[in-house]
C-alpha cells in the first residue's frame, strides 16, 4: 500500500517527469543519484554509439580490405586501426561500435517479446488461478531453475541451427533470451496480479458485479505493471551477457553478419597465450561497461521503489550539525542503518 | 547534562523542550514541537494521541531510537543522564537496564528464527558476561513471572508457537528481565483482542506494582488510558496540549480537543428505543445453517471460519456483528456478497440462494449490495480519480456510458456524504483515511441498494475521524432505509448503529437479539466476558468493570 | 492500528519451496518479502491451534518438496525433448545441409527419428528413467559415462567457485548493509555490480593476459600440467576430482600444480557469484535490520555488531539460502563457459565441444542430465533452507 501511494505521489506533476527514469532522477538523493546518472550516462552514450555507427565506425563491420589493400591480422593498434585488427583482418574499434548496435537491436526484441508473453500469461494466470494457473506455475518454476544459459542454447539450435543471417541472428538471440525471460516476467505480473486480486479496490469491483475482463484490464492489468520498468532494465543488462555467452559458444551471428561482442571475444581467446590483448580487451570492456551502465539504472530504480532501501535526505537542520561536529562515522559503536539520533542533540 | 538536579529517586524520565524533525519527499516535518514530561517511578503516564500526534516518536526517544532521517534537540534526561548527548555507546548501555520498550505488534517484535529464550537471553548478556545456564534460568524466571504457562518448556519455543497475547507476555518479559526503571509501551494491546488486552493491561498494571517501572504508555484508546494510566498527556499535531491525571482528565478536561477527543470515542450505553421492524417485514438476507470452509492446502484439512449460523436480516435492518479475530464475520460478510463460496446450509442473499450460486444468476442482484471495505488505503484503485472510481457501478450496471456521463449522480454521491464535489477530480492518495472511507460510502450507495455490507469500515481510522463517519453512516441508513450488516470488533461502535447484535465466536453464533438484550443482559459466557472487557473512558468506572471481569474469570 | 482481515485461507505459514525460489538476477527485493510477509500475514487466528496441526511438518515438507523433483525434471526434459524434435530433428540440425535427401533419410531412419513423436517420446523417457540419456552422434558414448568421466572436473571447480563466492559474498554483504549508503557500501556495490557485468571468458581472458601471459605467475588452462596428468592417472580407483586425487599421492608438487591450475578458472566463476550473493545479502540484511524484531533487541541493548551479525542475518539467511541454491544451478551454467575459456576438461567443456561438432544429441542429454542435477540441488538448498527456518521445522 505504502508503495501503491508513493508510485501516484507524482501524477499531477507534469508528463516528462513523470516518465519512469526521470521520475526516479527526481526522487533519487546523493550516492544514489550519482549511482543512477552514472548508470544513465553510460546507457545513453551506448545507444548514441548504435545509433550513429556508420558515421563513428572507420570500416564496415565485416569489411576485411579497403582502398590501401587488405587489412593486416592482429595488428597492434595503430592510427589506421586504432584500436588494432583482429586474427580474421576485422577492424577491431569498427567492430565494437557496430557490436553496440547489435546487443541493443537484441535486447529491445527480447524485451519486447517477453514482456507482451510473460506480463499477458502472467495477468491471466495470477487473476484466473485455477490448474491453467498450477500448470504454468510449475512450468515456469522448472525453467526459471535451469541455468538459463542452457536453456539459450538448446533454444538458438532449435531456431537457427546454430547458423544465422542479421535479421535473423537477432531475432533468433532475441527469441531465444525471450523464452528464458518470460518465467521471470510471468512470475513477477502474476505474484502482483495474485496480490491485487485480493486489493479492496479489486474486491469493491467484483462486488458491484464488473466483468472480468473488465477487473483483470481497468484494475490489474496497470497496477501490476508498475514495476515492470525497473525488471526490464534489470532483464535488459542479462540479455546482453546471454547474447554474448551465446556468441562465445559459437551460437551468435556470425562475423559477416553483424557485430557481436561474445563472437569476437571467442575468437580472442587464443590470441592471449600469445599476449595480443587488444582483440579482446575492447569488446569485453563493452560489454561490461554496457551491462554496468544498465544495471546502474536498475539498481537505483530498484532501490528508489522500495521504501526500505531508500535513502532519503535527513532533515535540514542536520548540515548545521555535522560542519561543527566531525563525521558522525567514527566511534566503535556508531549505529548504521537507523536509530539513535544523538549527533543532532548538539545543535 | 541538566544543572537541576531535581529529586531523582521519584523522577524516571524528565523530557524537556524535546523538539523532532524528520526528512520527508515532502519537506521536513516537525513530528515533536517543545514537549516537555515527566515520569516518576511506580507511576503509569499515558501519552495519548491520535495519528500523527508525535506520541510514537517521543517515546522512542526516550530510548534513542530514531530514524537516521530525524534529528532531535532538547533533553531527554533518562535517572540524570540526557539520552541525546550521552552518546551511542552510553545509550546502549542504558537500554535495556534503565529503559525498555514494549511493542506493538508482538508477532513482528519478536524474531522468528530464534527460541524465546535465546531472546531473553540476548538482552541478559548484552549487558555483562553471565553464562549460558544463568542467562537461561533468569529467562525461565522471567516467563512465568509473566504468566507463561510451563516456562521450562516454553522457553525453547519459537515466536510462532505462541498465540498473540502470549507474544505480547514474551515481549513484557523480554523488557521486564533487567528490571528497568523506565517501561515505553507503544499501544501494547492494539493488535491484540479485546479479551486478550484486558489481561495484557493486568499485567502491565503489575509491572507498575512489583516491579515499581516507571510506564510511559502509547496509546490512542481512551478506554486503555483509563483503565491503566495514572496520569495523562494529550498531543496533538506534535504538542502536548493538556496534562493532567487521569482522574481530572475524564472528568474536567479543559482542552478543546481533549473534549473532542473524548466526545468522540463510543459508548456503551443503551440507545434506549429501538424502531423494531415488524415481523412480517420482507427478508434481505437469510442464513440457515451457514457454513464456510476454507480449501486446505496440499491435502491439509480445511479451516471452518464459520460453522452453522442462522441469522436474517430484514428490510431496513441494521444487523451488528461482533466478534475477535478469527471469529468468522469478515467471512460472513464477504460470503454474502458473494466473494467467498459458501460451503454449507444455506444463505439466501435477495432471494438467491448463495450455496452453489453461479455467478450469472446473482450478477443482477450485485445492483442492489454494497459493500464497503475495512482498509481505506487500498479499498480505491490509485490509477482513477475518486469520481471514476464512483462511477464504476454505475457503468457495469449501464446506468451512465462512461465516468463522464456519470458525473452528475456522483456529484450527488459526494454531496451525500459530506465530501466537496472537487473531490471526484482527486486521486485517492490525495483524500484522507476518513474522507476515503466516505468516498467508499459513496461509491456502495451508487446503485441505492437495498443491503450495505460494512466490514470494519472504521477500524483503521482515528477516533475522532470514526465518530464524524460512523455519524454519517447512520444518517444516510435512516434516510435511505438500507439493510446493513455491521461487521466490527467493537461493541461499543457497533452498538451505535445495529438494531440487533449478533456475537460471532470461533466461527459460532453464540448470542443474537436486539442491542439492550445483548449489551444489557448478556446471556453466553462469552458475551459477558467480551462485554467486560471493554475498557470505558471514565477511571472509575472502568476500576469497578475490572473488578467484574475478574469476577467473571475467577468464575469461569 | 488496522486490525487485520480474518482470512485464514491465506497464511504462507511456510516458505514453502516454490514460492520462495527466486534467481538472483532477479530482484532480491521479492525475496526480502518473503520473510517479512511470513510473520505478519500469517494470522493469529486460530491462535495456539497454529502449534498443535504441525505434527510431522518437517517430514511432510521434506516429502512433497522430494516429489516436487519429479515435475521439475519432466517438465524440463519433455520441453528440451519437444524442442528439439517438434521444430527439427538433431541429425538434420547437425548434418543436414551436409548430406543427400536419401542418405539424411536414412539416417534418420537409422536413429528412429522417423516414427511418431509421441513413439519417441515415450521410449526417450522410458530411457531417462532406466538412467539412460542417449548416446553421442560423433563418437558413440554413453551420455552416462561422460558424466562419471568428466563430471569430477565440473564439481570440483563449482565447489572452488562457490567457496571463493561465499568468501566474498556474505561477509562484504553483511559489511555493505551495516555501512548502507556510505562510501563502503557504494565502492562494495559497484564491485559487485563490476562482477556481474563481466562475462565470465571476459573476465578469464584478462585473468590469463595479467597472470598467465604478463606476470607468469599462473598456469595458462587445464586442469594440471601433462605431466602431472599423467602421474594422476596412475592412482587407483581415481575419484576425477583432482584435489582428491593429489592429496591420496600425498605428494606437495602435485598438490600445488592442481591447485595453482585452479585458481583462475575458480577466480573467474566465484566472483561472478560472489558478487551476486553479496548483493543479497546485503539487500536481505537491510531488509531485516529494518524489522521491528531487529529495533526490538536494539532496545533492549544488544550491539549494533551483534545486531547485524546474528539478529539480522539469521533470519535474511532463509531467503538468501533459498537464491543460492538457484545459483548453484546458475553455476553450472556458467561453468560451461569458464570450463571453455581454461580448457578445463568437465561436462561444459564436453557440451561446448560437442556443441561445436554440432552433435545436437549429445547436448540434448547432458542438458537433461544437468535438469537432473539442478532439481535435486534445488531439493537440499530448500531442505537446508527449512532447517534454518522454525516456521518450517515445527
Amino acid at each position: 500500500m505504502t508503495t501503491t501511494l508513493a508510485a501516484a505521489k507524482d501524477r499531477r506533476a507534469p508528463w516528462f517527469s513523470r516518465l519512469p527514469i526521470v521520475a526516479q532522477l527526481r526522487r533519487s538523493v546523493g550516492l544514489q543519484r550519482g549511482m543512477l546518472i552514472t548508470g544513465i550516462v553510460i546507457c545513453l552514450v551506448f545507444l548514441l554509439g548504435a545509433i550513429f555507427a556508420p558515421i563513428i565506425a572507420p570500416y564496415g563491420f565485416g569489411q576485411l580490405s579497403d582502398d590501401a589493400g587488405s587489412f593486416p591480422r592482429q595488428a597492434p593498434p595503430s592510427s589506421d586501426h586504432i584500436w588494432g585488427t583482429t586474427v580474421g583482418g576485422y577492424d577491431v574499434f569498427s567492430r565494437v561500435v557496430w557490436g553496440a548496435q547489435t546487443a541493443i537491436a537484441v535486447v529491445i526484441v527480447a524485451v519486447i517479446l517477453s514482456v507482451l508473453i510473460g506480463v499477458t500469461l502472467g495477468l491471466v494466470s495470477g487473476y484466473l488461478g485455477g490448474w491453467l494457473d498450477r500448470i504454468l506455475v510449475v512450468i515456469a518454476d522448472a525453467v526459471y531453475a535451469f541455468p538459463s544459459l542452457l536453456l539459450a542454447i538448446v533454444v538458438s539450435i532449435v531456431i537457427s541451427g546454430g547458423q544465422s543471417s542479421l535479421v535473423g541472428g537477432i531475432v533468433a538471440a532475441g527469441i531465444s533470451i525471450t523464452v528464458v525471460f518470460v518465467p521471470q516476467y510471468f512470475r513477477v505480473v502474476r505474484a502482483e496480479a495474485v496480490r491485487l486480486k485480493s486489493e479492496a479496490f479489486v474486491e469493491s469491483s467484483k462486488v458491484v458485479g464488473s466483468s472480468t475482463a473488465r477487473i483483470m484490464f481497468k484494475h490489474v492489468l496497470r497496477n501490476a505493471t508498475r514495476s515492470l520498468p525497473l525488471i526490464l532494465t534489470l532483464n535488459a543488462s542479462e540479455a546482453i551477457l546471454t547474447l554474448a555467452s551465446l556468441g562465445f559458444l559459437g551460437f551468435g551471428i556470425g562475423p559477416t553478419a553483424a557485430a557481436e561482442w561474445g563472437y569476437d571475444l571467442n575468437r580472442a581467446l587464443s590470441d592471449t597465450a600469445s599476449g595480443i590483448w587488444w582483440t579482446g580487451v575492447f569488446p569485453g570492456a563493452a560489454i561490461v561497461l554496457l551491462v554496468l551502465g544498465v544495471t546502474l539504472v536498475g539498481e537505483s530504480l530498484n532501490d528508489l521503489a522500495d521504501p526500505r532501501l531508500r535513502t532519503r535526505r535527513r532533515a535540514k537542520r542536520r548540515k548545521a550539525v555535522t560542519s561543527a561536529s566531525s563525521d558522525p562515522a567514527v566511534g566503535d559503536d556508531k549505529t548504521p542503518g537507523s536509530t539513535t539520533a544523538p549527533e543532532g542533540g548538539r545543535a | 547534562m541538566s544543572d537541576i538536579v531535581r529529586d531523582d529517586r521519584h523522577t524516571a524520565v524528565d523530557i524537556k523542550n524535546l523538539e523532532v524533525t524528520f526528512a520527508t519527499d515532502g519537506g521536513d516535518v516537525n513530528a515533536v514541537q517543545g514537549v516537555s514530561l515527566t515520569v516518576r517511578s511506580g507511576e503509569v503516564l499515558a501519552i495519548v494521541g491520535e495519528s500523527g500526534s508525535g506520541k510514537t516518536v517521543t517515546a522512542k526517544t526516550i530510548l534513542g531510537l530514531l530514524p537516521e532521517t530525524a534529528v532531535a534537540s532538547g533533553a531527554v534526561l533518562l535517572t540524570g543522564e540526557d539520552v541525546l548527548t550521552v552518546g551511542p555507546k552510553r545509550v546502549r548501555e542504558l537500554r535495556g537496564t534503565d529503559v525498555a520498550m514494549v511493542f506493538q505488534e508482538p508477532s513482528t517484535a519478536l524474531n522468528p528464527v530464534f527460541t524465546v529464550g535465546w531472546q531473553i537471553a540476548e538482552g541478559i548478556r548484552a549487558h555483562g558476561k553471565v553464562s549460558k545456564k544463568e542467562a537461561r534460568k533468569r529467562a525461565i524466571d522471567i516467563l512465568s513471572r509473566v504468566g507463561i504457562p510451563d516456562p521450562e518448556t516454553r522457553v525453547d519455543y519459537y515466536p510462532h508457537q505462541f498465540s498473540g497475547g502470549q507474544k505480547q507476555r514474551v515481549v513484557i518479559a523480554m523488557a521486564l528481565v533487567l528490571n528497568p526503571s523506565v517501561i515505553v509501551a507503544d499501544e501494547p494491546t492494539t493488535a491484540l483482542d479485546v479479551t486478550v488486552q484486558a489481561e495484557i493491561l493486568d499485567l502491565l498494571r503489575r509491572c507498575r506494582d512489583e516491579f515499581g517501572a516507571a510506564i510511559v504508555l502509547i496509546t490512542h484508546n481512551m478506554g486503555v488510558v483509563a483503565d491503566l494510566a495514572d496520569r495523562v498527556a494529550v498531543m496533538y499535531l506534535g504538542k502536548v496540549v493538556e496534562e493532567a491525571d487521569a482522574k481530572t482528565l475524564f472528568a474536567d478536561p479543559q482542552d478543546d480537543y481533549t473534549k473532542r477527543l473524548l466526545g468522540s470515542v463510543p459508548r456503551l450505553e443503551a440507545r434506549g428505543h429501538q424502531a423494531a421492524p415488524s415481523a412480517d417485514a420482507e427478508i434481505v438476507v437469510n442464513a440457515r445453517g451457514l457454513e464456510i470452509e476454507y480449501p486446505g492446502r496440499l491435502g491439509r484439512a480445511g479451516f471452518r471460519a464459520v460453522k452453522g449460523v442462522d441469522f436474517t436480516i430484514a428490510k431496513g435492518q441494521v444487523l451488528g456483528l461482533v466478534g475477535e479475530s478469527g471469529s468468522g464475520k469478515t467471512t460472513i460478510g464477504r460470503a454474502i456478497a458473494g466473494l467467498t463460496r459458501v460451503t454449507g446450509g444455506s444463505l439466501e442473499v435477495l432471494g438467491v440462494e448463495m450455496n452453489g450460486v453461479h455467478e450469472r444468476d446473482f450478477k443482477p442482484k450485485r445492483a442492489e449490495i454494497g459493500f464497503v471495505f475495512q482498509d481505506p488505503a487500498s479499498s480505491f484503485n490509485p490509477l482513477l480519480t475518486i469520481a471514476e472510481a464512483v462511477a464504476e457501478p454505475l457503468i457495469v450496471h449501464g446506468r451512465a456510458g462512461d465516468a463522464r456521463a456519470a458525473r452528475a449522480r456522483v456529484d450527488e454521491l459526494m454531496e451525500a456524504v459530506q465530501l466537496p464535489k472537487a473531490f471526484g477530480d482527486r486521486y485517492p492518495h490525495e483524500l484522507s483515511g476518513g474522507q476515503r472511507q466516505r468516498a467508499s460510502l459513496a461509491r456502495s450507495l451508487a446503485l441505492d441498494p437495498a443491503l450495505l455490507i460494512a466490514d470494519e469500515p472504521t477500524s483503521a481510522l482515528d477516533v475522532s475521524v470514526q465518530a464524524r463517519v460512523l455519524e454519517l453512516f447512520a444518517e444516510l441508513q435512516s434516510d435511505l432505509g438500507f439493510a446493513a450488516l455491521f461487521i466490527s470488533h467493537d461493541l461499543a461502535v457497533v452498538n451505535l448503529l445495529a438494531d440487533r447484535i449478533g456475537v460471532l465466536f470461533h466461527g459460532d453464533l453464540v448470542e443474537s437479539g436486539p442491542n439492550d438484550q445483548v449489551l444489557g443482559a448478556p446471556e453466553h459466557d462469552y458475551t459477558k466476558r467480551l462485554l467486560a472487557s471493554l475498557p470505558v473512558p471514565d477511571p472509575s468506572e472502568q476500576a469497578a468493570r475490572r473488578e467484574a471481569l475478574r469476577a467473571l474469570t475467577r468464575q469461569a | 492500528m488496522l486490525r487485520r482481515a480474518e482470512r485464514p485461507g491465506e497464511h504462507p505459514t511456510t516458505v514453502s519451496g516454490d514460492d520462495a525460489r527466486r534467481r538472483a538476477n532477479e530482484r532480491e527485493r521479492d525475496l526480502v518479502t518473503v520473510l517479512n510477509d511470513t510473520s505478519p500475514t500469517a494470522p493469529a487466528v486460530p491462535g495456539p491451534s497454529q502449534g498443535k496441526t504441525k505434527g510431522g511438518g518437517l517430514g511432510r515438507y521434506v516429502l512433497i518438496r522430494f516429489l516436487l523433483i519429479i515435475p521439475t525434471v519432466f517438465i524440463l526434459v519433455t520441453l528440451v525433448f519437444f524442442l528439439m524434435r517438434v521444430v527439427g530433428n538433431p541429425i538434420t540440425a547437425s548434418v543436414g545441409g551436409r548430406l543427400t535427401p536419401t542418405q539424411l533419410q536414412e539416417r534418420l531412419h537409422a536413429a528412429g527419428y522417423d516414427r511418431p513423436i509421441i513413439v519417441q517420446y515415450g521410449e526417450y523417457l522410458g530411457q531417462l528413467l532406466r538412467g539412460d540419456f542417449g548416446t553421442t552422434l560423433t563418437d558413440h558414448r554413453k551420455i552416462s559415462d561422460i558424466l562419471l568421466t568428466y563430471g569430477g572436473a565440473t564439481v570440483e571447480l563449482v565447489f572452488y567457485a562457490l567457496i571463493i563466492a561465499l568468501l566474498i559474498g556474505i561477509p562484504l554483504g553483511m559489511l555493505a548493509a551495516y555501512l548502507r549508503d556510505r562510501w563502503p557500501d557504494v565502492i562494495l556495490r559497484v564491485f559487485a555490480i563490476f562482477t556481474y557485468a563481466t562475462p565470465v571468458f571476459f573476465a578469464g581472458l584478462l585473468l590469463k593476459l595479467v597472470f598467465s601471459v604478463w606476470l607468469g605467475w599462473l598456469p595458462l588452462g587445464g586442469r594440471a600440467s601433462t605431466r602431472i596428468e599423467l602421474a594422476l592417472g596412475t592412482v587407483p580407483n581415481p575419484t576425477g576430482i583432482y584435489l582428491i586425487d593429489a592429496l591420496r599421492t600425498g605428494n606437495s608438487i602435485i598438490i600445488s600444480d592442481v591447485l595453482l591450475h585452479a585458481v583462475m578458472p575458480a577466480l573467474a566463476l566465484g566472483l561472478i557469484t560472489g558478487g551476486i550473493f553479496l548483493r543479497l545479502v546485503r539487500t536481505n540484511v537491510i531488509g531485516t535490520l529494518g524489522s521491528e524484531y531487529v529495533d526490538a533487541a536494539r532496545s533492549r541493548g544488544v550491539s549494533e555488531v551483534r545486531l547485524v551479525r546474528t539478529h539480522a542475518f539469521k533470519p535474511a539467511l532463509i531467503p538468501i539460502i533459498t537464491v543460492m541454491g538457484l545459483q548453484i544451478a546458475m553455476l553450472l551454467g556458467g561453468s560451461v563457459l569458464t570450463e571453455t575459456t581454461f580448457g578445463w576438461r568437465g561436462l561444459g567443456f564436453e557440451l561446448q565441444q560437442y556443441l561445436s561438432a554440432r552433435d545436437f544429441v549429445a547436448v540434448q542429454g547432458i542438458v537433461a542430465l544437468l535438469a537432473v542435477i539442478v532439481a535435486v540441488t534445488n531439493f537440499i538448498v530448500d531442505i537446508v533452507a527449512a532447517f534454518i527456518d522454525p516456521r518450517v521445522r515445527y
